[in-house]
């Protein structure tokens, strides 16, 4: 009965979304206000409908109803309540209900915070928002409906696939999902903006919340994902560059690169074009994402759903919502007059080289990704593109971002004299030689990749500490003036300095990991790196819906105990599906991570051991990337964004 | 026409991955990768066959080199690697056999020739293009920047229509 109401209010939110993008567009272009105002309770009833859908689906998946053929696919009755949550969006359809709920969810809130928006275009955003809502809800409804019921119900279900009921990964999708569909948000504003044909800095400040969130969330989302392959998959490894990592990658670059430029639509009224060109295509690449990962045409480690037929639903609303959008972008490129006039050397052209820089990697990574495709098709050549292709080719990208990024960030708007931000940046840049030739002092390799990163991630968090300190002006309590900076100032400095941390852990890690594959008996020690580990037991355990073989080692450095290690290989007998959980030892220098492997014919174990430094600062840097979004996200100037206008943040005054 | 080729190349390309995830759903999620009993004596030769391995794809995995594989074959491969080395093979020889038996396709870096040139050039030329555009569009700029009193003005009026929207 429940199911069957959470279908219903499925359908019907779908015809609200049908209403919802038609009625206030006709009302915007007619001037007519009552059809306007059908926009604002009909996102929030869409919102209302799919929430009680999404809930129905949940509750299915708790109380294991296994009359509902994707509960019984997907669950399992002995399955830990938190998995049995998190199920619902472990799987193809559960997680496009999730994702239409997010769609609705943003509409919602652009109809309840938009109140300092015109009407017009509240109304069209709110219209193309409720398209994309139809595009996505006939989606689920003709290709991918979440309600299906069984003919005969089985007694149990076929459980979840065990590596996704993990903490890291149960909370992975959603927050993707909102940084996805949040760029859905800024892309209905680039659109209304078009139809509208009026793009001013009032439009960049009340899109920009959007593009940060977005990409906030993105930033989380990758983080949990990256650091769920490092604990799960057994050897420590973070990111593969396959293709559905980079269908999440390819947004997050794009979405940097938005908010960057809508800095420079919000404060100086140019780069108008190519803004709203960002948008469009920022959305894309979110549902170029989806449908990469779900129609299995790149073949992947975590494709789900490899549906010809939805793949082909998903390219076809893909090019629908592009060619619309870019047609539109054609037509309209005219009332997209830059106004604000800046020379070559100023905070307008740093941002413009760093989108230069971030939409060519991002490139990079589109064209990577589909190669093997367009190899295949057109010239006859099945070939893979890895890993190492895009070390080689993505990396001086972000190298050149790094170094030029500290330098950018102090150049004044309009006019900026580049010898003098160098001066105030030359301690940190000695600062940052000195940490890179420690580092390269320290090394017994001869690769230059540790220290390059190195020495950018100090360049980086340097640059960002001076350029917060120059904000406080000359004299007086410079140090009190620093907590009553903008928290604009704040974030951005915190953005920053985290890139450089999460850029020095990439590159220490991939330098200087080392690792040991042996096979211990009991009672036996190795040595890694310093540190002595001894394998003292190798037990069996039982888990709620698995059975376990853990080992026990035991850490010590200098002849000191340090820790005691549980690495698991469990069996999970209803997906009969093996899994392997790593014991890692986490230190801010270091992590020492070890997975017990199969039993041998004399008794042994097989163990691998790796040290691994600075791996934690992959996702420290991560953590204060989100947290710099978070902290601009709640600037001054976005909470009371009436009252700001008046009392205009410091930041916007151009330093001299 | 396009259209019914890329149906069909979704269709053969699903078919492909079920088949490869049949095999995959009994390997997948155990960490076996490299067995200590693969491990070469020599040091500076395991070295070697770590870095080939890295550049080679496991043909029945999903995007996986056969050095973080544990598929069966991926083992295969990798004692073949090693065998190749000990009997004194170049590093570039033994990609080489590979190959030579298995196709480009096991090649995880495209090698840098013919159609795949696109694929090297693509950044590289892309920085180029979008350097000449920001480049010319900067230089606009610039050049508007003759009449300042134009900016101040038009700074105040946008100050002015936020005034008056609230």
């Amino acid at each position: 009965m429940i199911t069957e109401l959470g279908h219903f209010a499925l359908v019907l939110a779908f015809l609200i979304a049908c209403l919802q993008s038609v009625v206030p567009l006709v009302g915007a272009h007619r001037r007519w206000p009552g059809w306007m105002a059908f926009a604002e309770p009909a996102a929030n009833m869409q919102f209302l409908l799919t929430g009680l859908s999404f809930a129905a689906l949940t509750y299915a998946f708790v109380t294991s109803d296994f009359s509902l053929k994707l509960v019984v696919l997907n669950s399992h009755s002995a399955k830990p309540l938190l998995y049995k949550v998190t199920g619902v969006w472990g799987n193809h359809e559960g997680s496009m209900l999730l994702w239409v709920l997010i769609v609705t969810l943003f509409g919602a809130f652009a109809a309840w915070f938009g109140g300092n928006l015109p009407p017009t275009l509240k109304a069209r955003v709110l219209a193309v928002q409720g398209m994309i809502g139809v595009a996505f809800f006939a989606f689920i409804l003709f290709t991918s409906n979440p309600f299906l019921r069984m003919a005969v119900p089985p007694f149990d279900g076929q459980d979840l696939n065990p590596l996704l009921q993990d903490p890291g990964l149960a909370f992975h999708p959603p927050f993707l999902y909102l940084g996805y569909v949040g760029l859905s948000m800024t892309f209905s504003f680039a659109i209304a903006a078009l139809i509208e044909g009026r793009i001013d800095a009032a439009w960049g400040r009340w899109v920009r919340p959007y593009t940060l969130a977005a990409w906030v969330f993105l930033t989380i989302g990758i983080g949990l994902g990256s650091w769920w392959a490092y604990y799960e998959l057994g050897w420590g490894g973070f990111w593969f560059w396959d293709p559905v990592e980079n269908a999440s990658f390819m947004p997050w670059l794009i979405a940097a690169a938005l908010l960057h430029s809508a800095i420079v639509v919000e404060k100086r009224e140019s780069m108008k074009s190519w803004t709203i060109l960002l948008a469009i295509i920022a959305f894309g690449f979110s549902m170029i994402g989806a449908f990469i990962t779900r129609s299995g045409v790149l073949t992947s480690v975590h494709a789900f759903a490899t549906d010809p037929e939805r793949g082909m639903f998903l390219l076809l609303i893909t090019a629908v919502f592009m060619l619309g959008g870019l047609t539109l972008f054609a037509a309209r490129a005219n009332v997209m007059q830059a106004k604000g006039v800046f020379s070559l050397v100023s905070r307008e052209s740093a941002l413009l080289v760093n989108n230069l820089l971030l939409g060519v990697a991002a490139f990079v990574v589109f064209v990577g990704t589909i190669w093997p495709l367009v190899s295949e098709m057109f010239f006859d050549r099945k070939l893979s593109v890895g890993a190492p292709f895009f070390n080689m080719a993505f990396t001086p990208f972000m190298v050149v971002l790094g170094l030029v990024l500290p330098l950018g960030a102090m150049l004044p708007w309009k006019r900026g004299n580049l010898s003098r931000v160098a001066t105030s940046l030359r301690y940190a840049f000695v600062l940052a030689l000195a940490v890179g030739a420690l580092a390269w002092a320290m090394q017994s390799g001869r690769s230059a990749l540790g220290p390059v990163g190195l020495f950018l991630g100090a360049w980086l968090v340097s640059g960002a500490a001076v350029d917060l300190w120059s904000r406080t002006g000359r004299s007086g309590s410079r140090l009190a003036r620093l907590g009553r900076l903008p928290r604009a100032d704040w974030g951005k400095a915190v953005a920053h300095a985290g890139l450089g941390v999460t850029m020095a852990g990439v590159a220490g890690l991939m330098a200087w990991e080392t690792e040991d594959i042996r096979v211990l008996q009991v009672g036996e020690s190795l040595e890694l790196s310093g540190y002595e580990l001894t394998l003292l037991d190798v037990r069996e355990i039982d888990g709620p819906n698995y059975d376990s073989t853990q080992g026990v080692v035991s850490l010590a450095q200098d002849g000191q105990e340090i820790a005691t290690l549980y690495p698991e290989k469990r069996f999970y007998p209803v997906a009969k599906m093996p899994t392997t959980e790593a014991a890692i030892d986490i230190g801010f220098w270091r992590d020492v991570y070890v997975v017990v492997g199969d039993p041998q014919d004399n008794g042994g174990w097989a163990v691998r051991t790796y040290y691994k430094p600075l791996a934690n600062w992959i996702w420290g840097g991560s953590i204060l990337m989100a947290l710099g979004g978070a902290l601009s996200l709640s600037d001054r100037r976005y909470r009371v964004a009436a009252g700001a206008r008046k009392t205009r943040p410091a930041s916007e005054v151009p330093a001299e | 026409m396009r259209r019914a080729g890329l149906k069909r190349a979704l269709r053969a390309l699903a078919l492909s991955l079920v088949l490869g995830m049949a095999l995959l759903v009994q390997m997948s999620g155990e960490a076996r990768a490299v067995q200590p009993d693969e491990v070469l004596d020599d040091p500076a030769l395991e070295e070697r066959a770590r870095d080939i391995s890295a550049g080679l794809r496991c043909l029945v995995c999903r995007n996986e080199s056969i050095d973080d594989s544990n598929a069966e074959l991926a083992r295969d491969l990798r004692l073949l690697v090693r065998e190749r080395l000990v009997a004194g093979d170049s590093d570039e020889e033994v990609v080489e056999f590979v190959v030579d038996r298995y196709g480009e396709y096991v090649l995880l870096q495209p090698r840098v020739t013919g159609s795949n040139l696109v694929l090297w050039l693509a950044g590289p030329v892309m920085l180029l293009l979008g350097g000449a555009i920001g480049w010319s569009y900067l230089r606009r700029r610039g050049r508007a920047s003759e009449t300042p009193a134009n900016a101040l003005s038009e700074e105040e009026a946008e100050r002015l229509r936020e005034i008056m929207k609230e």
